[in-house]
């Protein structure tokens, strides 16, 4: 149960943090990394949606049970991308 | 909780359906008992709609001709049939309904985690379901219930908005139901529950909550994508906005093959408490039917592209996906041999429920192999969209899902009301409907077999004979489900008539009265033995 008190000034910084990663996403799009620009873009995504899974959504202060759970909402989401790109890479 | 009941002065008046009068309070009750009930209103009319639309299909279907009704009306008509069956009625019916009962009740708990949200799931669960009846008499939806872009979000003129915002709210209604499942199983267990000590069925709406959970999100993304083209013009799917038709089919599998473990895991659970009530026996390999409930649940992720071997999909995902079909037939079948080593050297009573579960062991086998046949990819190009198809899962869906939901009713029936129905007429029935479901459905193996491709409204004269042989079918299966309704409702005009334990049942939903009191047992229940000890009890019999 995460009754941990969490100061407001975190919330404000994770949230001017992701505004920023945002800026970041929408000026880098203005530039060509060629085959990079996919994984740019991913990068900078993976790391906004870790951070609002671990203050926004209190992961951080949480059992390991719901790591648990998290992880294999992760593992979910890798099986649903390995299986369904083993079709695109192989036609 | 107003606990006061006017007379409490009769005792068997004090239970959770004369806990409070009026509709305001089964509308705001946050007893899950209640919320089950509630539940069980809501599927009962959505699945009369939808079995009216498969009467009109096979009456259609009776002649080669089209004489009923027009193409168009025919493609609407097997559309809301699928839809409504499947995310209005299979998906909730026994986690919604029996889980919201029993869960609690099983577990030794006083109700849910989150008994708001429960209310909240049903609230949820009919708001979707309003969106799909204003489709439905706004002029229906043509795409099939599986929304296949590009003609569903570039072509068809049908109603296909309203439908899939429906189905997308309804999703939020099973995530919360299952939610709560999952909190609930882990949080509320009564002392000395242990993992390995849970009745069956509790694992089995586990296993089917954890599917939920991961996957239903799935579908609501897609769902959104596919209203984002339609609407927007984001190209997703659509080939000529840069998009691809084949991702629409990933996505959509991804959850509805899990779906249909969803629809048929619980199913699974309550077979095996029936099974072994009525064999008086324990379970056979209590952990392995537990491993195997978890097993099913997670290869049934893996297998999704059994759906699209003829899509376009690559000849190497067809391979891996057929190879990792045939794995989930292993742990079905430990069920299924499992059951039937529980039957053997059972004193096995003929009773109402244990009917049920024949029929769902001997349809759910037949269902699950033929699911071979269309896994393996060499028959599976001949097979595809043609009346195997159709008659397969339909084994598998009303064969297994329906069959182990009425046994389900029927086991629990008078836990839930206190009533007893007229076992008689119940037998009947439940030969009524086997017979039916045998007729409607093992014509169209053949047919399929044969050639006939599914959702035509016409068909070449030489399958007419096979076709009239379902229709028939049908119509005593329909029959099947409406005795049933009677003689239920029925039961509820007479005075209480059951004990504690009618069956003489394991389980600590059996040691509270029936029907239960609101907060479900007068003192926490601790719990020190093994689940199904059917064995010592029948010595103390003999
Ligand atoms: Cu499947």
């Amino acid at each position: 149960m995460s009754q941990h008190v969490i100061p407001q000034k975190v919330y404000y910084l994770v949230f001017v943090t992701l505004i920023l990663l945002t800026l970041v996403t929408v000026d880098v799009a203005f530039y060509n990394f060629g085959f990079l620009n996919i994984y740019i873009a991913m990068g900078i995504a993976t790391v906004k949606a870790t951070i609002v899974a671990l203050y926004f959504m209190h992961l951080r202060y949480n059992p390991r049970l719901t790591w648990l759970f998290a992880g294999a909402g992760i593992l979910w989401l890798f099986i649903m991308f390995v299986l369904t790109i083993a079709d695109y890479i192989t036609r | 909780m107003s606990n006061t009941v006017h007379h409490s002065v009769v005792d068997r008046e004090n239970d959770y359906i004369h806990a409070g009068y009026g509709l305001k309070s089964w509308l705001l009750t946050v007893d899950h008992k209640r919320i089950a009930i509630l539940y069980l209103i809501s599927i009962t009319i959505f699945f009369f709609v939808g079995g009216f639309f498969a009467f009109l299909l096979r009456l259609e279907l009776m002649t080669p001709a089209g004489d009923i009704v027009s193409a168009e009306t025919y493609n609407k008509l097997f559309t809301m049939h699928g839809v409504v069956m499947i995310f209005f009625f299979l998906i909730p019916s026994i986690p919604a309904v029996l889980g919201n009962f029993l869960v609690p009740l099983m577990i030794g708990a006083k109700d849910l985690a989150f008994p708001k949200l429960n209310l909240m799931s049903w609230y949820v669960y009919n708001i979707g379901g309003i969106f799909a009846l204003y489709a439905l008499v706004n002029g229906g939806v043509d795409t099939g219930w599986t929304f296949y872009t590009p003609y569903s979000s570039t072509y068809s003129l049908s109603n296909v908005v309203p439908v899939v915002i429906g189905a997308f709210i309804l999703g939020f209604s099973s995530i919360l139901t299952a939610l709560n499942f999952i909190v609930t199983i882990h949080k509320m267990r009564a002392p000395g529950l242990t993992w390995f000590k849970l009745p069956l069925f509790i694992w089995a709406s586990y296993a089917t909550s954890i599917i939920t959970v991961l996957a239903t999100p799935v579908i609501a993304i897609t769902l959104c994508l596919l209203l984002f083209e339609r609407l927007m013009g984001v190209g997703i799917f659509d080939p000529a906005l840069g998009g691809d038709p084949i991702l629409f089919q990933h996505l959509f599998w991804f959850y509805s093959h899990p779906a249909v473990y969803i629809m048929i895991i619980p199913s699974m659970g309550v077979i095996s408490e029936v099974v072994t009530c009525f064999a008086r026996k324990r379970i056979f390999g209590y952990k392995f039917m537990a491993y195997a409930i978890m097993a099913i649940a997670i290869f049934g992720f893996l297998v999704w592209g059994h759906h699209m071997f003829i899509s376009g999909q690559s000849v190497y995902a067809g391979f891996v996906f057929s190879a990792l079909s045939f794995m989930v037939a292993i742990p079905s079948a430990i069920k299924v041999f499992n059951w039937t080593a529980t039957l053997y050297k059972g004193h096995i009573e003929f009773r109402t429920p244990i009917l049920y579960a024949f029929g769902f062991i001997g349809l759910f086998t037949i269902g699950g192999l033929t699911g071979l046949f269309l896994a393996s990819l060499a028959t599976d190009v001949h097979l595809t969209d043609t009346y195997f198809v159709v008659a397969h899962f339909h084994y598998i869906m009303v064969g297994g899902a329906v069959m182990g939901y009425l046994g389900g009713i029927h086991f629990w029936w008078p836990k839930m009301t206190g009533r007893m129905y007229n076992e008689a007429w119940a037998k009947f029935s439940a030969l009524i409907l086997f017979v039916g479901f045998n007729l409607t459905f093992f014509p169209q193996f053949v047919l399929g077999y044969l050639g006939m491709p599914r959702r035509y409204y016409i068909y070449p004269d030489e399958f007419q004979v096979l076709n009239v042989l379902s229709t028939a079918g049908a119509t005593i299966l329909g029959l099947g489900y409406i005795i049933p309704m009677v003689y239920l409702l029925w039961s509820l005009r007479k005075e209480k008539n059951v004990g504690t334990n009618p069956w003489g049942a394991t389980g600590l939903e059996w040691t509270t009265q029936s029907p239960p009191i609101t907060h479900n047992f007068e003192k926490t229940p601790v719990v020190t033995g093994e689940p199904y000890v059917y064995q010592e009890e029948e010595k103390v019999v003999e």
